[in-house]
């Protein structure tokens, strides 16, 4: 192979799509790895700690869109300490000095700063795109700063990010001469922005087609938004709050008609019930529909909507929508591949919302499900058994029974049959969480069935270590193992110290691993950083010197070839 | 009378009142003993133990439900009478008919129990605030309330047998559970409260949305191993909180104590062991640490700068604090930079 020019080898890796792909054709030989270095665009850093910055830099010069993911999973449940890391700068200067010519950069679950931001829009002249999801530590003077000095920008797309409200002027500050813009999402933003900036940055942006407005612009503004951009694809509204007698209703319904191209509606916020009759002309050509930031719509309205909906693939609801509302799903939308469904009554005053019925009318009807993030009160094995036997493409499978380890209401067992024939039969399952009553047992099927799974997260679940031992030894493709709450020690940490280096990370949170376990697994393996996370509460109780027979009630292991980490707070220590 | 216990000097306290002698220690029957024990429930006539017994040992049960419902409201356990109301409610709106089947009777002991904690949620959310330190309480909610919480008024029945939740999730509520992010629980509490008439269940989600954004800061004291946690939102000024740090502190003190004295007392006498928090006249001072590091003095800034900077607590011997490194003066000086 290595008498083929190299242009030659460069272009069949063009055919590469997929990362772990580039990854391995890298290490066939030395002409390989420096063809597939120079001519790599697209790399993905899936923890920022593996690897130092310098090194991605270093390697891939030609390096065009860069993706980099910070905190553990976790941190999404308040689970991980405010300040622990995962910081967004040293990613930024890297890439100025290196790879000047960046064009993309996505970061997920970082902390971004105002400063990073300011150093990443005056130091790549061809920037084009900016993905931010579940960032935090940056405010609307940070955005001010891409808006500004990123001529050419296409694409600003902030996802569940927490942003300090500085100010609405930060959307004034795009040019008028900015008319690149295909890409524009706001909605987490909390404060105001400029009416009258945005109107008119929409009207000249021609080829907008993704535009996603926060909870602060009202149904008159989006009319008025609406009918400069009827070309749209993708659309957030912002507030819905608007009575449907009045003129800007009738307006709004009337953009609404002439935006034909609309596939993808989110947003509502505020929405009362009644003004969305004014989205059913669009209906019909939706594929993506989500309603879950609507609390207020109740079962019989979100029913009425979606009968409309016949082409939908990606639907997410509040748990209001009822176990009838999901048979209704499942009669009219037979296209749909991906159903969150999200709990509207969290402390559980109120009645069952959605129970094992409606997720089992879902797969009688939804044969092409193949992701799944569903909250309930209740799930039976026999449900479960009748879903995967319906539904055998499931790569996503998030199951989550709001009480912790509940059985199977039924037959007072555990679900570990259910599970188990989940896994059995969707052999192409890459993600799935448990939840509810469950025994080491599920881990066995689990080990022995779920060849692909590649990230699974536990909560209160199994009897001992042989749960974690089973999946440890059994799931050849897993990366990402996250566990809370569940009783498995040192034992099971240490039974297979070599399959954390083909993972990316392992977390484990109110489990019964103790000091001396972790200890342990950094002396056996040193490309691995072990770090211990203490509550800050507890380092006044703890001893200068705590035992190893300590329990540690927060582990993030993770393979690295950067070594520890110089960045963390003084709650962390890497062992 | 019980001395106030003053700094440096150790003093004995006469707990045993009526002036009975100690050499009856010996002699405490056993009937006695049950008197002054601490309990979940209400003191009342010799009906009560009978209860404990039939909660602990569920087999036996030798009291009829009806019987129950008579027991008197009053208690003199301030620490848990947000509790005990609570439950005592839940049993005296459930009356029941004949029940001849034990485990029936369990299940409904249960249910009532279930439904206490609800009543508990709506009603006695403040007496849980104020006694937050308090043993007693946080094993009631270990024993009643649990995964039986989230589910207490779902249609289908879960018997009592159901216990097998691990024993970390036995205590409402549970961090970073359920799995969503913080911004939809935020969006389900505003929609419930404004959607629903105002009715119990809306207020009590609507004080438990208020208290889940409750300011938690650590507490610590000066020689006690265990901390504790205070909720700033639940007080309005320093005197309460005072009072609080207090009671929370209180029964501990005196635990510490007695081990050093080597004596055992069942008094439950209010003592007011900790005062002077606040006016540095007391044997202990109140201190605590803002989000810039520093340690300052409580009482010196308004309260709501207080709630808004504090990030912990310290109960210190009032003589340590002249004794570190940063002098009154010195905090003051501080408090008036910012």
């Amino acid at each position: 192979m290595t008498y083929f020019p190299e242009e030659v080898v460069e272009h069949i890796f063009d055919f590469l799509s997929s990362h772990r792909d580039r990854n391995i054709v890298s290490t066939v030989c030395k002409a390989w790895y420096r063809v597939e270095r120079l001519s790599r665009r697209i790399v993905f850093v899936g923890n920022c700690y593996a690897v130092r910055p310098g090194r991605v830099m270093a390697r891939f010069p030609g390096m065009k869109c860069l993706s980099v993911k910070g905190k553990p999973h976790f941190a999404d449940f308040n689970l991980v300490p405010h300040d622990w890391g995962g910081f967004a700068l040293p990613w930024i200067e890297a890439a100025a000095r290196g790879c000047p010519g960046l064009e993309e950069l996505r970061l997920k679950r970082m902390v971004v700063s105002d400063e990073s931001l300011e150093l990443l829009a005056r130091s790549f002249p061809n920037f084009k795109a900016l993905v931010l999801v579940s960032c935090e530590g940056f405010t609307t003077d940070g955005l001010a700063a891409i808006a500004t000095h990123c001529r050419g920008l296409r694409e600003l797309d902030l996802q569940e990010n927490e942003v300090e409200d500085h100010g609405r002027q930060w959307l004034s500050c795009f040019p008028d001469s900015c008319t690149s813009l295909e890409s524009l999402n706001f909605a987490c933003l909390k404060g105001e922005v400029n009416a009258g900036a945005l109107e008119r940055l929409v009207a000249r942006c021609v080829n907008l087609r993704s535009l996603k407005l926060n909870r602060a612009i009202s149904v008159e503004s989006l009319a008025r938004i609406l009918a400069r951009t009827p070309h749209l694809v993708e659309l957030g509204t912002g507030s819905f709050t608007v009575e449907h007698r009045a003129e800007a209703y009738q307006r709004l319904i009337h953009a609404f008609r002439k935006c034909k191209s609309l596939k993808s509606l989110s947003g509502f916020w505020d929405v009362a019930p009644r003004c969305l009759q004014s989205i059913y002309s669009i209906c019909p050509n939706l594929t993506v529909l989500n309603l879950s930031y609507a609390p207020a719509i109740q079962g019989a309205d979100l029913v009425k909507l979606i009968r409309h909906c016949f082409k939908l693939q990606k639907l997410w609801v509040l748990d209001c929508i009822g176990d009838k509302g999901l048979a209704v799903v499942a009669s009219t939308c037979q296209e749909l591949q991906e159903l969150r469904v999200f709990p509207s009554d969290i402390y559980g005053t109120g009645t069952a919302a959605v129970t094992e019925e409606g997720l089992v009318a879902i797969s009688s009807g939804c044969s092409k499900l193949n992701s799944l993030l569903y909250f309930c009160h209740q799930m039976t094995n026999a449900a479960l058994i009748t879903v995967a036997k319906n539904c055998p493409h499931f790569t996503r499978f998030r199951l989550c029974i709001l009480d912790p380890g509940k059985p199977d209401p039924d037959t007072n067992q555990p679900l570990d049959e259910g599970f188990g024939a989940i896994v059995r039969s969707c052999k192409d399952l890459r993600r799935l969480s448990l939840s509810g009553l469950l025994t080491d047992k599920v881990f066995l099927y689990i080990g022995e069935y779920a060849a692909r799974l590649e990230m699974l997260s536990i909560a209160f679940a199994g009897d001992s270590d042989k749960g974690m031992v089973y999946v440890l030894n059994g799931c050849k493709n897993l990366r990402k193992l996250e566990i809370r709450d569940s009783p498995f020690g040192d034992a099971a940490l240490l039974v297979n110290v070599g399959k954390y280096e083909t993972m990316r990370s392992l977390w484990m949170s109110s489990c019964d691993v103790t000091l001396g376990g972790c200890k342990a697994l950094a002396a056996k393996m040193p490309r691995l950083n072990v770090e211990v996370i203490n509550d800050r509460d507890e380092s006044d109780e703890m001893e200068e010197n705590p035992s190893d027979m300590h329990k540690v009630e927060k582990m993030y292991v993770y393979r690295t070839l950067a070594g520890a980490r110089n960045d963390a707070p003084e709650f962390v220590e890497i062992l | 009378m019980e001395e106030e216990f003053r700094g440096g000097r150790p003093q004995l306290f006469d707990f045993i009142t009526n002036g009975r002698d100690w050499s009856d220690k010996g002699g405490y029957g056993a009937a006695e003993e049950k008197n002054l024990e601490l309990r979940l429930g209400l003191p009342g006539g010799e009906d009560w133990s009978a209860v404990q017994e039939k909660r602990e040992h569920p087999a036996e049960s030798a009291v009829s439900p009806g019987h129950i419902a008579k027991i008197p409201k009053s208690t003199n356990m301030s620490a848990s009478s947000g509790a005990k109301r609570g439950c005592s409610d839940a049993v005296d709106s459930k009356p029941e008919g004949t029940l001849a089947d034990k485990t029936t009777f369990q299940q409904q002991h249960l249910q009532q129990q279930q439904l206490g904690f609800l009543q508990l949620q709506a009603k006695g959310k403040e007496s849980l605030h104020r006694t937050s330190g308090s043993a007693g309480l946080q094993s009631l909610e270990g024993k009643v309330c649990g995964p039986h919480a989230a589910h207490a008024s779902s249609t289908k029945n879960t018997t009592a047998t159901h216990s097998t939740s691990q024993s970390r999730a036995a205590a409402a509520p549970v961090v970073g559970w359920p799995p969503i992010r913080s911004f939809r629980k935020n969006l389900a509490g505003t929609a419930k409260a404004s959607a629903e008439s105002p009715n119990r269940r809306s207020e009590a989600e609507k004080k438990l949305e208020n208290d889940r954004k409750g300011l938690f800061v650590k507490i610590n004291m000066d020689g006690i191993p265990i901390g504790r946690k205070v909720d700033l939102k639940a007080y309005d000024s320093y005197e309460k909180l005072s009072l609080a740090v207090d009671e929370l502190f209180r029964g501990l003190l005196m635990a510490a104590q007695m081990d050093l004295l080597t004596a055992t007392t069942h008094s439950t006498k209010e003592t007011h062991l900790i005062s002077g928090l606040l006016d540095r006249s007391g044997e202990y001072t109140l201190v605590y640490e803002d989000d810039e590091g520093d340690k300052m003095l409580v009482g010196d800034v308004p309260w709501d700068m207080f709630v808004s900077t504090a990030k912990r607590l310290r109960v210190l011997k009032s003589s340590d604090l002249c004794a570190s490194p940063l002098s009154p003066g010195e905090i003051r000086r501080r408090t008036n930079d910012c």
